[in-house]
């Protein structure tokens, strides 16, 4: 059972998701204390799949472990790594595993990471991807084979309200709908008026997709230079940059950026939670859940 | 009747490479992606722009080139297509037929070999329309 789609479908509660650190040491010990960190405060957190472009512990296998240690995930996809008879046997194993929620992206380039001489893929896009997990979810693989049990996936997406074509943004999230999607996480952004109109304009039409958008806990002014030069898609506004810059205390400042942003994108139409980033500073995002009025262990 | 096709086909590719820089994917949709070709963004995505596109509308992969999707986005809304073709613009595309790759689109526009999809796909679009 999905804790995700029980508490979007049936409750008021509000959603906070995360992003599961990647897994590159440490093992099954540090596995155990993400969980431990992250399970207080989130109703599920994704599993990521070769975030950025970087070859890591496998979308299934971390997944499965959270899973094991008792965080239910939220199983991302890319598009970018497999092609359609890989997509759809990680849709089979998470079905065969229990894991319920699944995330379909489009994926970073390979240009963004450490192995850029890799072939690149995309043989599915992100929509596509989504309809197949839809059809999967009606008991068959996309060439008509039979899947016995048919998954019953509770089906997440991404998008950047950010990014252009702005006006297109909301015509792609709906088409995103109609494939199947039912929960939209969105990119990290620092543009209010463009999430505004973003979710006014997919709320209109369809008021039950679940808009997630996404915020990163930082401690000073220096990666939001580095997102707007390096991350794909991110663009930081000068004066944002200037602000926590030129403070006397950068780390307070972008906390009450970080808090400033959740209390805006949680009073817009459709948003029925928050994505927080926390790049693991423990103390500050303990601090930033009981500022939004979070205790811990509210969804058990 | 292969010479017929391989005509069609020596026609279609010097028509369109040199103004769409066209692959020959075999399954045309330019008409409905605002006369541009979804094949030259570098992710081949059919179905609208990646997260990744740049504050100045550029591609991700290629800072020099102008986003697919953006051009698509703006030719859609000005050039003066025909109604029928903008109304396909938010269609869901299906996957890639790689089978069809280095094949006349003219040509499996006719025979309708490009609207043949997977049975799970097509059975899945039955079900989304009838509603």
């Amino acid at each position: 059972m999905s804790k995700l789609r029980d508490v979007i479908t049936q409750t008021k509660d509000v959603v906070y998701t995360a992003e599961f650190p990647i897994i590159d040491g440490g093992g099954m010990e540090q596995v155990k204390k993400n969980v431990e960190r992250l399970a207080p405060w989130f109703v599920a957190v994704n599993a990521t799949d070769n975030t950025a472009a970087h070859a890591h512990a496998s979308n299934v296998s971390v997944a499965i472990a959270m899973k094991q240690h008792g965080l239910e995930p939220i199983m991302q996809i890319v598009c970018r790594d497999k092609n359609r008879l890989a997509i759809q046997a990680d849709m089979a194993g998470a079905n065969l595993h229990g894991i319920e929620n699944i995330a379909l992206l489009t994926g970073d380039d390979v240009t963004a990471g450490d192995e850029p001489e890799t072939r690149r893929v995309f043989d599915l896009d992100g929509p596509q991807a989504i309809n197949v997990a839809s059809i999967l979810n009606a008991g068959t693989y996309l060439s008509g084979r039979k899947l016995n049990p048919a998954p019953n996936f509770f089906i997440c997406s991404v998008e950047n309200p950010f990014a252009p074509p702005h006006d297109y943004r909301i015509e792609r999230v709906l088409k995103k709908h109609r494939a199947g999607a039912q929960m939209i996480q969105l990119q990290i952004g620092y543009y209010p008026e463009r999430l505004e109109k973003f979710c006014a304009g997919v709320a209109a039409t369809v008021p039950d997709l679940a808009i997630i958008p996404s915020v990163v806990l930082i401690k000073s002014a220096k990666p939001l230079s580095f997102m707007n030069d390096k991350v794909p898609g991110i663009s930081v506004p000068q004066d944002v940059i200037d602000r926590v810059a030129q403070s006397t205390d950068q780390a307070e400042a972008a906390y009450h950026l970080a808090l400033e942003q959740c209390q805006h994108a949680l009073a817009l139409p459709g948003v029925r939670g928050l994505h927080i980033t926390d790049f693991r500073h423990d103390d500050t995002l303990e601090r930033l859940m009981r500022d939004l009025g979070r205790t811990p262990n509210q969804y058990t | 009747m292969p010479k017929l096709l391989n005509l069609l086909l020596a026609v279609e590719h010097g028509m369109k490479k040199p103004v769409w820089d066209c692959t020959m994917c075999g399954q045309c949709v330019l008409h409905s992606t605002g006369m541009t070709c979804p094949m030259t963004c570098p992710k081949t995505l059919r179905n609208g722009p990646c997260g990744g596109v740049r504050e100045d509308g550029h591609c991700e992969v290629k800072p020099e080139m102008r986003c697919v999707w953006v051009k698509a986005y703006d030719r859609k809304v000005s050039l003066p297509l025909p109604t029928v073709w903008k109304e396909h613009y938010n269609d869901l595309r299906p996957p890639v037929d790689m089978q069809l790759k280095g094949t006349s689109s003219w040509v499996n526009l006719i025979t309708k070999r490009d609207q043949q999809t997977p049975a799970g796909w097509a059975k899945r679009q039955e079900e989304t329309h009838s509603h």
